[in-house]
């Protein structure tokens, strides 16, 4: 697709975005569902600015995706109820701990920059599981809640409304992507291209890749913990599973199924990701099974993804 | 305090037998293959639940035997369907394929024995003190440890002084040059998934009885078991090993005195080791990009 194609079809997205919560219920849609769909799909996302954008393969952001919801939920149950500070706080936790890990981990390549996320992710999930006091251990956080939140004089009620709770998840969602899109379309953005292309050669222009990397890995980051705090707020829960390394995996898995290759692919990703599990353990409660078949499946035969393939029949 | 002390670092060294074990073949694969086997905990389970099936037939010893080279021949067909196709293709698409399948593997033990743990019996004797001073040294204890040594004492034998052996160590170094000598290494890289796979079914023997079984049994250990390799160093067989041990000893130590804080301690050291010496001890600096 190019120019006035594409926008058409980002416009079109646009509008069945909106019109969701009025459109879903006429199919037996439940909104929550949609709202969940769009947090994950922001995650995944985030991490394709990693993986797809980047070349670099994380396989433990779901640490990220935890510390945004564990942040958010803790400052809402121990400190002030009020929840743009919690969100802020949230993202905060997930970001700094992003910028820690980074620089930790910036000059590792390939496996090894993989293996050792995948270590680092299991941190965050063994604190949550023991740390009972504080993070409430294998039962997560429950029981809080916050502030509704100002945009002048009106108020969003996002914890007893479901629609308003949608809107201000969409909105999120559309400036994160749009921040994500300019940064790809950025001189900077363009950098980190350049080094998923070619490393060497990126070096040999004056590149500091290690640096690029990590600023990458921050940016993901961020993302990916404003997508968990959003989760916690959807769920009103902090779930330690959040944190498990099956969720990084998850996150990976969406961004296959939708398309590495592709900015909105991974939304698509977390749509049928989603719908997958739904549908599944609706007949049977080994959905496990089937959803480790179906990856592998995808992985096999279709390894660009839904999006991916259909774009490649398209050109030709 | 005395006997304290030695009490947890025998734990340690026990737990860090498991994590020794699982850590090899985990780093015997990726070292070849650049596959990091996310369902190597998968195998692990599924060879306790073997022998734990075939036990009353067999007795304990034989299904020590027999469970994990039953595993490994899972292990093999599994490689020749589903990993050789990634070969060659970006690590992502072997690392999301293992995934799946410890999903598959985790979810098929449910089905298969059930959600519920299952206790898994040991011989009598085995159960047992060795001596009356040391009241915790039990003979399942010294047994783990025996078996331990043994199984990496075969293994490096087998890498340093058979064929197959040389040409998978051949093979880490450069895989298309042992191409070109002549070696057929579709079978090369199956035999060597293989002894990874039954690697981690032994471990999966061990484990099932001291934690009984359980359909998750493999992920408390292959955690630790990547970190053991990178504490160790990528690339490096005796660096998995002494990280696997180090790991464990720690581990054992603190947990005696810290209870939640053992494996936190495992995780710490992961990270003064990225802080200081980011191959890990022993792995080397070129096999690390």
């Amino acid at each position: 697709m190019n120019g006035p194609a594409k926008s058409l079809a980002v416009v079109g997205l646009l509008a069945l975005l909106i019109s969701l919560p009025y459109v879903a219920p006429l199919f037996g849609i439940y909104i929550g569902l949609v709202t969940r769909i769009i947090i994950l799909g922001l995650g995944a996302v985030a991490l394709n600015f990693l993986i797809g954008f980047t070349g670099v393969v994380s396989f433990g952001h779901a640490a990220f995706f935890g510390l945004g919801a564990y942040g958010t939920a803790m400052v809402l149950k121990y400190f002030v109820p009020s929840t743009p500070l919690a969100i802020i706080l949230g993202v905060l936790l997930g970001t700094l701990t992003a910028v820690l890990v980074g620089a930790l981990i910036q000059q590792l390549r390939g496996i090894y920059f993989a293996v050792v996320t995948i270590a680092f992710g299991q941190i965050f999930y063994y604190i949550a599981m023991q740390w009972h006091t504080v993070t409430g251990g294998d039962d997560g956080l429950t029981n809080w809640s916050g502030s509704p939140i100002g945009i002048g004089s009106m108020k969003l009620h996002i914890f007893n409304d479901e629609v308003a709770l949608y809107y201000f998840v969409l909105v999120i969602f559309i400036i994160s992507v749009a921040i994500i899109s300019l940064l790809l379309k950025s001189p900077f953005g363009r950098i980190l291209l350049a080094i998923r292309e070619n490393e060497l050669r990126s070096s040999f222009l004056g590149v500091s890749v290690n640096r690029y990397i990590w600023v990458s890995f921050v940016i993901s980051g961020l993302f990916m913990s404003v997508a968990g705090s959003l989760y916690a707020l959807l769920n009103n829960f902090a779930d330690p599973h959040t944190l498990h390394w099956t969720m990084s995996g998850d996150f990976v898995m969406m961004i296959i199924l939708g398309g590495i290759r592709s900015l909105w692919g991974p939304l698509l990703g977390a749509l049928l990701f989603v719908g997958l599990q739904d549908v599944i353990s609706s007949y049977t409660e080994h959905w496990m099974f089937v959803i480790g078949i179906i990856f592998m499946i995808i992985v096999l035969y279709f390894p660009r993804g839904i999006l991916g393939s259909l774009s490649l029949r398209l050109k030709k | 305090m005395n006997e304290l002390l030695l009490l947890s670092a025998l734990n340690g060294l026990v737990i860090g037998s498991f994590y020794a074990l699982m850590a090899l073949g985990l780093s015997l694969i990726i070292n070849l293959t650049k596959v990091i086997n996310f369902a190597h905990g998968g195998f692990l389970a599924v060879s306790a639940y073997l022998a734990y099936s075939m036990s009353p037939y067999v007795g304990f010893w034989g299904a020590l035997l027999i469970a994990p080279i039953l595993t490994a021949v899972v292990g093999l067909m599994i490689e020749s369907v589903a990993i050789r196709p990634l070969y060659g293709r970006d690590p992502l698409y072997s690392l999301l394929l293992t995934f799946g399948l410890a999903y598959v593997l985790q979810d098929a033990a449910q089905f298969i024995w059930g959600a519920q743990s299952l206790p898994f019996r040991i011989p009598q004797w085995l159960a047992a003190p060795v001596s009356n001073s040391y009241f915790f040294v039990t003979g399942y204890r010294v047994l783990m440890i025996v078996v331990m040594v043994v199984a990496v004492g075969i293994l490096f034998s087998t890498l340093y002084h058979t064929r197959l052996g040389i040409r998978i160590r051949a093979g880490t170094l450069d895989l298309d040059m042992v191409a070109a000598s002549g070696v057929n290494i579709r079978i090369l890289r199956n035999l060597n998934f293989g002894i990874g796979v039954y690697l981690a079914g032994v471990a999966g023997v061990l484990a099932a009885g001291v934690i009984g079984l359980q359909p998750a049994m493999g992920e408390s250990i292959i955690m630790p078991s990547f970190v053991a390799i990178i504490v160790g160093g990528i690339g490096s067989l005796i660096g998995t090993v002494i990280g696997g041990l180090l790991i464990g000893v720690a581990a054992g130590i603190v947990g005696m005195f810290f209870p939640s804080a053992a494996e936190l301690v495992i995780y710490l050291m992961m990270v003064i080791v990225l802080l200081f010496r980011p191959r890990g001890l022993f792995g080397q600096k070129e096999i690390l990009l």
